[in-house]
């Protein structure tokens, strides 16, 4: 029952909002290139729906890999920044100023210095659009640590590594899942720019481009519809993940 | 007997940025072994510091901390600490959580005499069927025993107390009081707590050492025995209340509101 509820309700949530979409565009009678209808999507997901397997993975993988990235490179800076007050000082305008920057004037740059090497440069971009917040959970969660619970294992001679390993990096767990969260839907964003500024024949946003070039309207509104879903897709994994890690995070509901 | 904690001349001061600020000055502080010794002191005396000191977390500028006959330069897991805070690692179950030290302490105890040892001390301080829950299932109170069962889990010579039952009501923390002597009875240590309760000092130690205000040296020590009684109903005997006496005004001393008429 509770996992129907929990099954059940997101879905008809869903449901209700595709209904409203559709009846929208019906009541104001738009035009398909004004504004497609969940209906008009139907016939443009059964037409191409191949190119949108091969394209999704396309997406799907790089996002992927560009947020592995992320996540190793944030919470390296991350760790830098917790466990030493000067590079904290020293990074953080420096982190800002790098996220402050609009990753679409990024595109051109990274798409010249590392001509050809498409994968790379839309894995660079989806990296780079996502790791700031996940560099600043795992700062902020090593930089508030109580000193209390450094001291309850330093007093029995245990060594950094040890405190580390046994009290910061799970203390810190769910600040960086709360980040990842932000980080997953960034990283699609990241992707999806790389293939629409710099488009080269790959990936959903390359499905996206070929829809406006043949004035395919419904095509794109389904190329949009298919990003979401990849990215409730990755999202849901990431919970999954906080569940079995930072599950004691969780507070009964009272 | 031979004093298991030696505090020879203990002066210390914190650097801030208005210069330095000095918090002990000459102290000297002994405990014969399987002694429990009570240390008050007005507020920010340097009472925290002199724990961090014998846990060997910090060094003194000057004088020398002993325990068991070694100079202390460095952390010991000799040494058990339960402090106000009863941290506990949210991730872990309770007795993941008491057996926490002795993943650290080098032991030859296998995974099996870990869990009983640990079961042992939860049921002694009355967390039976406490110890596959999480700790943010449990009162402030449970959590505190949780955290000295910890403390003492890898049998230490010593086990630090920083105002462990600070923060409790007052009905919980005179639970918590017998349960220290219960612990006491079954398992023999040398205790130092810091306190702001003159009746816990009283009730619980041997010894009652007064610091005075900032920079903190040792203004008085009262020795307590009350014929070994462990009942409530000692704090308010006339010997008890006498020492209560005298060590409240040994405070407004420290404190610098009364004279000390004896020097006088």
């Amino acid at each position: 029952m509770k996992t129907f509820r929990k099954i059940a309700t997101p879905t008809l949530a869903i449901l209700i909002f595709l209904a409203f979409w559709e009846f929208i565009v019906w009541v104001n009678q738009w035009p398909n290139y004004k504004m497609a209808s969940p209906s008009d999507l139907i016939p443009a997901y059964t037409k191409y729906w191949n190119l949108f397997l091969i394209y999704g993975w396309q997406t799907l993988w790089r996002t992927v890999v560009g947020l592995l990235v992320a996540v190793v490179f944030g919470t390296l800076i991350g760790m830098i920044m917790g466990f030493s007050r000067t590079m904290r000082d020293a990074l953080y305008p420096l982190l800002v100023g790098f996220n402050a920057i609009p990753k679409a004037t990024v595109v051109p740059v990274i798409a010249l210095i590392l001509i050809g090497q498409h994968d790379l440069n839309t894995v660079l971009i989806a990296f780079m659009i996502s790791f700031f917040p996940i560099s600043v959970a795992v700062s902020i969660g090593l930089s508030t640590l109580e000193p209390e619970y450094r001291d309850i294992l330093r007093s029995l001679g245990a060594s950094k590594w040890t405190i580390f390993w046994k009290i910061a990096l799970p203390k810190t767990l769910p600040e960086f899942f709360g980040a990842l969260k932000v980080a997953v839907t960034l990283a699609f964003i990241g992707t999806n720019l790389m293939e629409i500024v710099e488009p080269h024949g790959k990936g959903l946003g390359h499905l996206f481009d070929s829809g406006k070039i043949n004035a395919d309207y419904p095509l794109m509104f389904a190329v949009l519809i298919a990003l979401a879903f990849l990215g409730i897709l990755l999202y849901y994994i990431v919970v999954a993940l906080e569940k079995i890690f930072a599950g004691w995070a969780e507070r009964p509901q009272g | 007997m031979a004093n298991l904690i030696d505090i020879k001349g203990v002066t210390h001061a914190y650097k801030t940025d208005n210069g330095p600020l000095p918090v002990l000055d000459d102290l000297n502080i002994s405990v014969p072994e399987g002694d429990f010794c009570a240390v008050v002191g007005p507020s920010g005396c340097g009472k925290s510091t002199l724990t961090r000191l014998i846990a060997g977390l910090m060094k003194p500028d000057q004088g020398e901390v002993w325990l068991h006959g070694e100079r202390v330069t460095s952390p010991r897991s000799t040494v058990g600490m339960a402090f106000q805070n009863p941290v506990m690692l949210e991730w872990r179950t309770i007795l993941q959580n008491v057996l926490l030290p002795l993943e650290i302490v080098p032991n030859k105890m296998t995974k099996k005499q870990k869990e009983e040892r640990g079961r042992e001390l939860l049921a002694l301080v009355g967390l039976e069927g406490f110890e596959d829950k999480r700790p943010s299932e449990l009162s402030g109170g449970m959590r505190q025993r949780a955290s000295l069962c910890r403390a003492i889990v890898h049998k230490p010579d010593v086990l630090i107390m920083d105002e462990p039952f600070g923060a409790l009501d007052a009905f919980t923390r005179e639970d918590l009081w017998q349960t220290m002597h219960a612990l006491r009875a079954e398992e023999p240590f040398t205790g130092v707590l810091i306190t702001h309760d003159l009746r816990e000092s009283v009730y619980l130690a041997d010894e009652v050492i007064v610091l005075s205000g900032r920079p903190a040296t040792t203004q008085h020590v009262e020795n307590v025995k009350l014929d070994g009684r462990t009942d409530l109903e000692v704090i308010y005997t006339p010997e008890a209340t006498e020492i209560l006496h005298r060590l409240r005004h040994q405070i407004e001393i420290a404190q610098g509101r009364a004279k000390d008429e004896e020097a006088a």
